[in-house]
């Protein structure tokens, strides 16, 4: 696998022979992965087998805590986010996340949206409150707070509060972004409504997605990663994975004899 | 299952609910204790005192008659010297506290910080009057003055409001910092914009906790040779010319509350003992206030915060 940028282009970021070490325990080994500019990829696999891990090194969120090392490189178009002199603030502020509980901030609704922009330096109230309401209608909840928009986050159901994070990294306009099973903490009607947002959002945005839940892979996703014990087993259309998978490990899994 | 063998279960779920009913009457007893006898202090506190409270006491400066001396005097020196104290050992306070909680790499030192300042956080203060009495006023030369006792007991306070401020952060969940993060910010704007309002309710309670300490503290002031009697209030703070404002006040001589009523019970007249009564009204209801307002804030940002 080559990291040169110059082969990268149909992709918006790709991965290169990353490893990844808490402490002396590898979880990651060798993963190389190319995700596609506006489309959906699912990272799946049993737990423990380095998923979440592999996602939240594309916003280098590693870094806030010691004890961990990691190698390879992750490019996003041309620059690779895992080089020592890149600031993980840039990188961040290019490829926003949703987690996944819904994380608001405890402010109002309002201003969970128009603090991403202020500290981008937009400082002028009308252009924030017309950005707002961008990532409100972005998010599809647009119609539902637009009479208590400076109520408190709180106030609002889990399936909101998570709308709302997904308004929040949408307002910035990031290049990506990462969603870390954004739904497991949902009942099934919000999780249809974050689901139909996600297929919305691809239009302008590339995902990559953390699910447990593998037939939201298949609802939702382009192309889907099947992780094993810190590898990617296969990586395919999330079609060929599901119904056609060359290796058996991912056979077994996706029809749910293993994970 | 058998009759016989249900018996011996109820039975047995008998025998441990007596122990809930025997632990009960102990832990109520053991409440009835404590709570009895803090009534019954204050009880004598109010009936001593109430007869000298009105508002001249409130108003008036110490003199040598009994009937005729009041609290002036004190409670200004109380208010200066809790003002100062706060104005010193808040920043401090909470800076060391973030710093601890949010900057400081965990290792060993930064847990021997940790030991120590918990550890300080209970050394007696009299040995922090000890303290004040070589290095503000021998070595630094600040006198038995306002600022001699404000620093005093902002060392007396600090530990208090570095340790609560480090719990409150510490209970802020990481998935806030995380957010925070993931938007771009620093890890100032995650701390300053983030973690300190949500973390406000805590570090607040902490600040009002510790001057609740510092306000009943008479040992360590009167370590530092504070006066018994004096009859002169401060400087004012605001002059007839410019600048207008002036600190000299803090160079003045002071007493506070527990000063005073120290002075008042040492005293062989009973008249006297009757306005240490009334002042020790004065000061238990200020440090109820002050609890009371630790409670308030407490709840009232718990109600606005919910994870």
């Amino acid at each position: 696998m080559t990291s040169n940028p110059e082969q990268t282009k149909n992709f918006k970021a790709e991965v290169s022979n990353f490893d990844f070490f808490y402490g002396p325990k590898q979880a990651l080994k060798g993963v190389n992965l190319q995700v596609e500019d506006r489309k959906i990829t699912a990272l799946i696999g049993p737990s423990g087998c380095g998923k979440t891990t592999l996602l939240r090194a594309f916003n280098r969120m590693h870094d806030l805590y010691p004890g961990n090392h990691y190698t390879g490189e992750i490019w996003l178009e041309s620059l690779n986010i895992l080089g020592k002199n890149v600031d993980p603030i840039e990188v961040r502020m290019r490829i926003g996340m949703v987690f996944q509980k819904p994380n608001p901030f405890p402010k109002s609704i309002y201003e969970n949206i128009a603090y991403g922009l202020r500290i981008r330096g937009i400082t002028k109230t009308n252009v924030i409150n017309e950005k707002v309401e961008k990532a409100l209608r972005g998010a599809a909840l647009w119609e539902e707070v637009k009479d208590r928009r400076h109520d408190m986050a709180f106030s609002l159901s889990g399936g909101q509060q998570q709308r709302l994070c997904i308004a929040r990294a949408l307002a910035t306009e990031p290049e990506m972004i990462l969603f870390d099973e954004p739904t497991s903490a949902l009942d099934p009607i919000s999780t249809i409504s974050i689901e139909e947002l996600m297929k919305e959002l691809k239009k302008q945005v590339t995902i990559l997605i953390v699910t447990h839940n593998m037939q939201q892979a298949t609802r939702i996703s382009d192309y889907t990663a099947f992780m094993y014990l810190g590898e990617i087993i296969e990586f395919d259309r999330t079609e060929v994975i599901f119904k056609n998978a060359a290796n058996k490990q991912t056979r077994d899994y996706v029809s749910g004899q293993f994970g | 299952m058998a009759i016989e063998n249900i018996q011996v279960l109820r039975a047995s779920i008998k025998k441990r609910k007596l122990w809930d009913q025997v632990f009960v009457v102990i832990a109520f007893i053991s409440l009835f204790f404590g709570f009895a006898i803090l009534m019954g202090l204050m009880t004598q506190l109010f009936l001593q005192g109430a007869t000298r409270l009105n508002w001249s006491f409130l108003t008036s400066p110490p003199s040598p008659r009994a009937e005729e001396a009041g609290i002036l005097v004190a409670s200004v020196g109380t208010a200066t010297v809790m003002l100062v104290t706060m104005v010193l050992a808040v920043p401090i306070g909470i800076s060391s506290g973030i710093y601890l909680q949010e900057y400081a790499k965990k290792g060993w030192l930064s847990d021997v910080i940790e030991i120590n300042v918990a550890n300080l956080a209970g050394v007696p203060s009299i040995v922090y009057g000890l303290l004040a009495l070589g290095l503000f006023k021998q070595q630094l030369q600040l006198g038995e003055s306002i600022i001699t006792a404000a620093l005093t007991l902002s060392l007396l306070i600090l530990p208090v409001v570095i340790v609560t401020t480090r719990e409150a952060l510490k209970a802020i969940p990481q998935t806030l910092r995380e957010g925070a993060y993931a938007i771009g910010t620093s890890r100032w704007q995650m701390v300053w914009d983030h973690v300190l309002p949500a973390s406000a309710g805590g570090i607040l309670t902490g600040i009002i906790v510790g001057l609740s300490r510092a306000i009943g503290e008479a040992a360590p002031l009167i370590t530092i040779g504070a006066l018994t009697f004096i009859t002169s209030l401060p400087d004012s703070p605001i002059k007839g010319e410019f600048p207008f404002i002036s600190f000299s006040w803090l160079k003045s001589d002071f007493t506070v509350l527990p000063i005073q009523m120290f002075d008042w019970v040492s005293r062989p007249q009973p008249a006297f003992q009757l306005n240490a009564g009334a002042a020790g009204i004065v000061l238990v209801l200020l440090t109820v206030i002050m609890n009371g307002a630790a409670i308030y804030l407490r709840i009232y940002f718990r109600n606005r915060i919910k994870w």
